[in-house]
């Protein structure tokens, strides 16, 4: 039994390999640019606009808002990462409703990459706004004595990130292969509702803890 | 091992990837055509705004003049209907005034035609008693009458007294010229003579006289010479009648019976006839 899409290799040179993972997350890249460049293509300014195009606009527009509301006052700036890794995410977790289908999402090494980006994003995005001294000097907060702790909590929220995310849609992955072959009929379907709605949520606290997380590092936090 | 090295920076660059190309497809667009869509928006509602302004206040314009109208309408009307009474008011003032004139027309025509219907008759009236009076007188008075009128008027000369009689020879003496005597009918020889003595006796011993006929005289005799006149005749009596009938036609003495008398044969005259 596979845990991992990582394990299903189509393809190995060496240490390169395609794996279903990249193959996954290839094609869910592919749908996201296709569908938002077949629909943006045709933007219209008029007052009266395409239901799609206003579909798009409630997504970015409520994406905008959430970043808004966590504390950071210029949603725009964050908006093309923040978004992005939410709707990598919902639509890693859509998707398995297809059969065939593993979730790229479901894989360490890609909760971890995600983790990864957000932990380099976190300074990059601080060091932007309050310059590299004032980022570092964050660290020193409230006191001199918490940095070691500050760069545990730093260090540990990252796994925390990769950890959180594999292991819920792992497991989701898990326990309807596991149902399958107890009990195929109607309740793996149930459980199938369940994950996707555990996944979603999933996506929310990823997106939004990394919102958090950022918004932390700039000093914009609401709070 | 869980964790795929490869995979992670494969998915992490995938991932960086997928920012980009939704940053370019997705985000950029969206938000530039909902940017361009509240400008859009914003820029028609203020239009909608200054429009709204503006037919607000060409209401108030309207409004405004409609007001202006309707009372420039009430003060023509106003106006006019004054002006109509007035134009009424004159042109019944000058109805009366014409009425008034045409009855004052009228009223004076009926006058002059009654007085001059009142003095035909009283003309025709005298007319009928002089030409009754001639022939009854022409009748009658033959000889006998002219002698008479010739006896009456010398015993008037005789008669004479003081004033009158001094003028008379005052009148004889300062005249180069004879006395002329008038009489309606040719005196006889006699009754010349008679006249003549008379004269003589009583004025003038000298006085020459010189007889003339004016049958216009009417059964009289006039002595005049120098502006001074003595005569008789009928005619007074005559205007006296004449007075009469006026008295008789309107019911009260005219006034106009008066220069009837005033422009008889005597008007000059110092003395009257009996």
């Amino acid at each position: 039994m596979r845990i991992s899409p990582d394990e299903l290799i189509f393809w190995q040179y060496g240490f390169i390999k395609l794996n279903a993972t990249i193959v996954m997350t290839w094609g869910l890249m592919l749908f996201l640019t296709i569908g938002s460049w077949l629909i943006t293509r045709r933007l219209t300014r008029e007052i009266h606009i395409p239901r799609w195009q206003n579909i798009l606009e409630i997504l970015v527009l409520g994406i905008k808002e959430q970043i808004k509301e966590v504390g950071l006052q210029q949603p725009n700036r964050y908006l093309p990462f923040l978004g992005t890794l939410f709707l990598l995410l919902v639509t890693a977790t859509l998707f398995t409703i297809l059969p065939g289908y593993e979730p790229p999402t479901g894989s360490l090494s890609t909760t971890a990459a995600l983790a990864i980006c957000v932990f380099v994003a976190v300074p990059v995005y601080g060091i932007k706004e309050r310059g590299f001294g004032g980022y570092l000097r964050s660290y020193l907060e409230p006191a001199v004595i918490m940095l070691p702790f500050n760069i545990i909590s730093e260090l540990s929220r990252t796994l925390a990130l990769a950890i959180r995310l594999f292991g819920n849609m792992m497991s989701g992955a898990m326990i309807l292969a596991i149902l399958l072959t107890i009990a195929p009929l109607i309740f793996p379907i149930l459980m199938s509702a369940l994950g996707l709605l555990t996944g979603m949520v999933q996506a929310y606290i990823f997106s939004i803890l990394a919102t958090v997380f950022i918004a932390a590092a700039t000093g914009e936090e609401a709070a | 091992m869980l964790i795929d090295w490869f995979t992670v920076v494969a998915q992490a660059i995938n991932f960086l990837l997928l920012v980009w190309l939704l940053k370019r497809f997705l985000y950029k667009p969206i938000l530039q055509a909902i940017d361009d869509r509240e400008k859009r928006i914003a820029t028609q509602l203020q239009e909608a705004g200054a429009t709204k302004e503006d037919a607000e206040k060409e209401r108030r314009d309207f409004q405004k003049k409609n007001a202006e109208f309707d009372q420039q309408r009430d003060a023509l009307f106003s106006q006019a209907t004054a002006k109509a009474q007035d134009e009424g008011r004159q042109q019944l003032d000058k109805a009366r005034k014409e009425y008034k004139t045409l009855r004052a027309k009228l009223q004076e025509s009926l006058r002059e035609e009654q007085h001059s219907l009142s003095r035909e008759i009283t003309d025709r009236a005298r007319q009928e008693v002089f030409a009754i009076s001639r022939k009854v007188l022409a009748d009658l008075a033959d000889a006998t009458l002219e002698e008479q009128i010739a006896a009456v008027f010398i015993r008037r000369l005789l008669e004479l007294e003081g004033k009158e009689r001094k003028k008379l020879v005052e009148a004889f003496n300062s005249a180069g010229r004879p006395a002329i005597v008038r009489s309606a009918f040719p005196l006889s020889a006699a009754q010349q003579a008679a006249i003549g003595k008379a004269l003589k006796d009583t004025l003038v011993p000298k006085a020459k006289v010189q007889f003339e006929t004016n049958p216009e005289q009417l059964s009289g005799i006039e002595l005049s010479m120098n502006g001074y006149k003595i005569a008789w005749s009928i005619t007074d009596y005559l205007a006296s009648l004449e007075k009469s009938i006026a008295v008789l036609l309107n019911g009260k003495p005219k006034a106009e019976a008066e220069p009837k008398t005033k422009a008889g044969p005597n008007q000059d005259t110092d003395e009257k006839n009996d």
